[in-house]
């Protein structure tokens, strides 16, 4: 065991409010579940940043790898008929 | 062939605006300067804990110590946002801290001279954290996507610190003749040592074409530090200070002149021999010795709740 272990990296989101999304605010490190929550308290949110924390431990967060982000988003742009501008409305039409 | 490609896009990138990731293709180089960067701009804030940290058991009243231990507890925050950042490139904390203690990692040279009087307290805050929000400033809109945001974070929390210690000097100067002396004593000490916080004159700084090109730094450090200038004259004549300048005048435009800095002291800092360095990495590495138990505790408490939970 290295003495100098900082422990596993953690990412922090922070919900501002309730009703609003968890948001990406930065990462910490921490021993243990426990740990991981309370350091996120006394670093992210000492001036009433938030009403909901959320940790992960960032070696189990899955992402698009470097690279590979043409053919996971591209496909998209070939499918106009998703947006709601695709459609011909009738002259006069109204609250559509 | 592959790489010159990649710089392509690289730049382009950066000419649009559009923030590096930690994903992201990069040049060796620029991750090389962003490591070297950030965990400097780390270290500073956490060997920034020491010359206040100094004062937090002297502080004059209850609210001036619950004031200071907020002020420094954000210090540490914000080097641990940047060490978090810095880690994004691919070193390790444990790296970082191991380059600190050997002298490879550089800190502001700033925090190498001590704080004997609690006016101290006040000229840190004003000028130091002053010049630093000014730099910093400038930095939110540096190309790295994390330093950048750490930056936003640290922005918002940084101009408290500087209002507490503009209050500390004006409480001061609205005081006694000794406190008054004390305070203009305190300003004489940080003034140049604060000028000094922006670096060399941008012909003389080695890297900074480069940090330009790239996005990393987005002003020179010479416009950085007249825009501190600028700002801090007139908040120290406001409150009765005497700027320690014989030279300095107000030009037509609004700006001010002032004397060159003594780069000799600055050199001579930067290279050890400021009043504080050696106290200051001994001081670190001794903290840092000494949580080596907290550490190993804490991996041995997780092990055991493992174990517990595999069993049940």
């Amino acid at each position: 065991m290295s003495t100098d272990n900082q422990g596993p990296i953690w990412e922090v989101f922070v919900q501002s409010k309730p009703g609003k999304p968890y948001k990406h605010v930065g990462s910490l490190h921490a021993y243990d579940k426990e740990m991981a929550i309370e350091n996120a308290r006394d670093l992210y949110t000492r001036r009433n940043e938030g009403t909901g924390l959320w940790l992960v431990k960032a070696e189990e967060i899955v992402s698009v790898k470097s690279g590979d982000e043409e053919s996971y988003f591209e496909p998209a742009d070939d499918k106009i008929y998703r947006h709601p501008t695709f459609y011909n409305m009738p002259e006069g039409s109204k609250h559509i | 062939m592959e790489n010159s490609k990649n710089l392509e896009v690289f730049q382009a990138k950066i000419d649009a605006e559009i923030k590096i990731e930690p994903k992201d293709w990069m040049p060796e180089e620029y991750r090389q300067h962003l490591i070297r960067q950030m965990s400097q701009h780390a270290h500073s804030e956490v060997i920034g804990m020491q010359p206040e940290g100094n004062w937090i058991t002297r502080s004059p009243s209850l609210r001036a110590r619950k004031i200071l231990m907020a002020k420094v507890q954000d210090e540490g925050g914000h080097g641990l946002y940047l060490y978090c950042a810095t880690e994004t490139l691919g070193v390790t904390r444990e790296q970082l801290i191991q380059w600190l203690h050997q002298g490879k990692a550089k800190y502001a040279s700033v925090f190498n001279y001590p704080s004997p009087t609690w006016a101290d307290m006040g000229a840190i805050g004003w000028l130091v954290d002053g010049a630093a929000i000014v730099n910093q400033v400038s930095l939110q809109r540096t190309s790295y996507g994390p330093y950048s945001r750490a930056m936003v974070r640290i922005c918002k929390e940084e101009s408290f610190h500087q209002r507490q210690g503009y209050e500390i000097m004006a409480t001061l100067m609205e005081g006694t003749a000794e406190q008054k002396k004390m305070a203009q004593e305190a300003f004489e000490r940080w003034w140049w040592p604060s000028l000094m916080m922006f670096g060399p004159h941008d012909g003389d700084s080695p890297r900074s074409s480069n940090a330009m090109k790239w996005k990393i730094k987005r002003e020179t450090n010479d416009d950085l530090r007249q825009q501190f200038i600028d700002k801090t004259i007139p908040q120290a004549e406001l409150i009765g200070l005497k700027i320690p300048d014989a030279n300095y005048k107000l030009l037509e435009n609004g700006s001010y002149e002032t004397s060159d800095i003594d780069w000799d002291e600055f050199w001579n800092v930067i290279k050890g021999n400021g009043p504080c360095n050696t106290q200051r990495i001994k001081q670190h590495a001794a903290a840092h010795d000494n949580g080596q138990w907290v550490r190993e505790a804490a991996i041995a408490y997780n092990e055991k709740k493992e174990q517990q939970l595999k069993l049940a």
